[in-house]
Formats: C-alpha cells, structure tokens, sequence
C-alpha cells in the first residue's frame, strides 16, 4: 500500500512491472482485482476524463466507487479545510484519488491519511498517472522508452502533465529533449534543475520537427494564471498545423494529455502521426492494474 | 575588531560574533527576543572585520541558545560562531550548519501552496544551496531565496 504523489514515487523496475501487467491485462493474462474495496475520487477541481477513468477502472475491477466532482458539492463550501475532508473521507474508502487546484495538496493530503492517496492532479505541480498512461503509450509505440527524442509544445510553465513527464524521462535516458513554447510559458527553474538529460529551449516546433520521435503537446492551463491579462498575452501563441506535422516523420507520435482547445489542427486526427486517442484508450486498464498495485495485500 | 571599546564582557550567556553587517535585529527576531523580556542585550552594527569587512555582534546577558535557534540562525547569518559565557571566559562554541529542514518559521511565497491555503499544513523546507542560501518548498518545490529568507525573518 502506497501513495501515488510524484513520478518519481516509482523506481523504473515498478514502473515497468506496471507497464507489463497492463500487457498482461490487455491481453487477457492478468486481471486486476478489488473486491470488496471502495476508492473515493475526490475532484476538487473538474476532470471529465480522470475523474471517469479511475472510477471506470475501479469498477471493472470489482470496486465501489464514491466521490465527488466539484468542491461545491462538499463541506468545503461551508469552509472545511482539506486535512478534515481527507479524515472523513478515508473513514469511507479504501484509497482516495484527489485532484486539487492547489499545489502540493496531494502530498499534504497524503500525510494525513492513513489510506493510500493517488494524485490526479494538484495545481501545477504533477499528474503522475498521466504520465504513466503517455508512457505505456510510447512504450507501446516505440518499444523501448530509452534513447528517444521528445519535444514538448505549449504552456510548459503551468501545465503539470509536463511536469511529470520531464521527471519520469530522468529514468529513460532522452537522447534530448526540446521544450518548446512561447518564452512566458517556459519550464519553470525548480522542474529544470532537476534533469539529468540533454535539455534545449526554443520558441518554434518547425524547426526540430523532423527529428522528434514523441511530439507532446498541451493546452494552455487558463485555469492555473493569477492574472487574465497574462493569459491574453499568450492565449493561442502557439498551434500545431498540418503543413508542420508533415514534415514530421511518419513512425513518429503526436500526444496530448487532453482536452485539446485550438493547439491542434483537427485535420491532423486523421495522419498518421496522431496516436493522442490511442493514448486515452491506455487510461482505463493502466489506471485498473495501478489501484490493483495500491490496493495489494491490503 | 574594535567592539571590546564599545561594550564591555558579559559574565554569562552568549556572544554571537560575526553576523553579517545589518542582520541582527533578525537574529535577535529568531531568538523571539524583543528587548521586553528583560534580558541586558549589547548591539554592534557594522564593526569592523578583517574576514568580514564589516559585521555585526550581539551579546546577550543570561540566556543559552539551543541548537534548534542556533541552526535557524545560520540561515541568515552562515559564518555566525556561538560562544557560551561562563564566569566572564568563553566555555564552549558553536559553529552550526545551516540545517537540512526548516519547519514551520518561513512562508512560501507561491500564493497557490497548501501551505497558505490550509489551517493545519504547517511549512516545511528543504535546504537546496547552503552559499548563497537556496531552500525549497516540500510542498509545492517554490524556491525561496537567500534575500527572501532575510525579508521574511526581518518582516
């Protein structure tokens, strides 16, 4: 029984041992079991697609599932704090998957709670189990996750899906990476100190296309700036298109931890590149064998 | 140095030497002393030093520095010595390290940190660089800076 808060929670063994379990699942070998557990998703902040993956996941698992998806429906209008709604909730639950709009929420929430806490999502800071879907998939595309070349598109700055992924690359050795985004939206210097790989900054993606093995694009968090004059400044400042992703080379992969806006041409779902619904396929079962692991022996 | 012109030799408790120029009142915030608890306290600002150029001393009559004071003490002043007095003669020093974790005396400056939003998330960080000093926010990995650390303690 462990709490999922960062990436980096994982050693590359465990993750791999994940990554072959949902093989085993995915074709038929294994078959992740929680009967007689409850999960509780507590969605402090919206989610469409985490939110219903893990309860999803949970369910073809065996589980109950209870939660919420919105701080409105909860005590914390009436001014709970979250340590309290964390104590109530483990009282009910077997595991708690929280996202939260603030930073280090997870981990905070995981310190009061005796039951295992999954992170999906807290502020700007990580999205762990979205990073282990985004590289099941390029495993899956690739067959290896060494030696690759990423680029990452878009708000590097805000957008905590990056966060994560940068981290778990430490553990797969890129041959490089470029970040990729207007010069407001840069990775932010506590996430950049820490990467052990080769790391380039530039403003446009046409210009390191045709070497990217994995083309990670993302949104631009709205949600996350302080100010809305800053997001007006940046808003669309950067969008895929389709002349761009033809020079990229065919066996390469386009991802996108979603929902999309403009960021990417939609005449690009349909080339061969764009494997970011192949990606979404990849949430439930992977999201079903990570709450078998935590829940284990339990 | 000159300060031996200036204030005379206490005969117990502390002498804090070589705390960089301008930094004592903050040293003396740390050690929650604000001059009503009836302690004799002798100030020098910017004595002269020959390691420091300039630097600051703080004696304090009657009153031992813990280790847990001491340690939150290098966080502003690196290079400060301790030295206990007993009977008028230094009986032991201290020279301690900036410390490895800082609980609950800073705030993260990131608005959006559990920290500032949450009755019971108490601050905690982590000691990154020691020269200049760089901490981190174990919660949400905000950065604070030497000059931040200083601002906040000083308030």
């Amino acid at each position: 029984m462990k709490d999922v808060i960062s990436v980096l929670d994982f050693s590359k063994g465990e993750i791999l041992q994940l990554f072959e379990l949902t093989d085993k699942f995915l074709s038929g070998g294994f078959r992740p079991s929680l009967e007689g557990k409850i999960v509780a998703t507590a969605f402090f902040e919206p989610s469409t697609r985490t939110a219903l993956s893990f309860t999803s996941a949970a369910l073809s698992a065996g589980a109950k599932v209870l939660g919420f998806s919105s701080d409105e429906a909860t005590s914390v209008s009436k001014g709970e704090n979250l340590a309290d709604t964390i104590r109530m909730l483990e009282n009910y639950a077997d595991c708690i998957v929280m996202r939260h709009k603030l930073d280090g929420s997870a981990k905070f929430a995981a310190e009061v709670a005796k039951k295992p806490v999954i992170n999906a999502g807290d502020g700007k800071r990580e999205h762990p189990t979205q990073a282990l879907i985004d590289m099941y998939t390029v495993r899956k595309l690739f067959g290896t996750l060494e030696g690759l070349t990423f680029g990452f598109l878009g708000d590097l700055r805000y957008a905590r899906t990056v966060n994560s992924m940068l981290r778990i690359l430490t553990l797969f050795k890129p041959k490089i990476v470029y970040l990729i985004s207007p010069p407001q939206l840069r990775a932010r210097a506590e996430i950049l100190e820490e990467l052990n790989y080769p790391v380039k900054e530039l403003t446009d993606v046409k210009d390191v296309v045709g070497e990217l093995d994995v083309l990670y694009v993302t949104r631009i968090q709205r949600e996350r700036f302080l100010d809305e004059d800053e997001y007006e400044k940046v808003k669309e400042s950067y969008r895929l298109d389709y002349r761009t992703v033809e020079r990229m080379r065919k066996e390469s992969a386009i991802l996108h931890p979603l929902p999309r806006v403009s960021e990417i041409d939609r005449r690009i779902d349909s080339m061969p590149q764009a494997k970011y619904f192949l990606e979404a396929s990849y949430a439930v079962p992977l999201r079903s064998v990570l709450l078998h692991e935590v829940m284990a022996g339990d | 140095m000159k300060s031996g012109l200036l204030v005379s030799k206490i005969r117990n408790g502390t002498v804090i030497d070589h705390i960089p120029a301008g930094r004592a009142l903050a040293v003396l915030k740390i050690l929650g002393i604000k001059g009503i608890e009836g302690y004799r306290i002798a100030l020098v600002m910017n004595a002269e030093s020959s390691k420091m150029g300039r630097k600051d001393i703080l004696k304090i009559e009657d009153r031992e520095i813990e280790e847990k004071e001491a340690e939150l003490i290098t966080l502003i002043a690196p290079e400060a010595t301790i030295n206990i007095i007993k009977d008028y003669e230094v009986v032991g020093k201290r020279k301690q390290e900036i410390p490895q974790e800082v609980v609950g005396l800073l705030r993260c400056t990131n608005p959006s940190c559990i920290t500032n939003n949450d009755v019971e998330a108490i601050t905690r960080f982590r000691t990154l660089k020691r020269r200049p000093l760089q901490l981190a926010c174990e919660y949400c990995e905000t950065r604070l800076t030497e000059d931040e650390v200083v601002r906040q303690i000083l308030g």
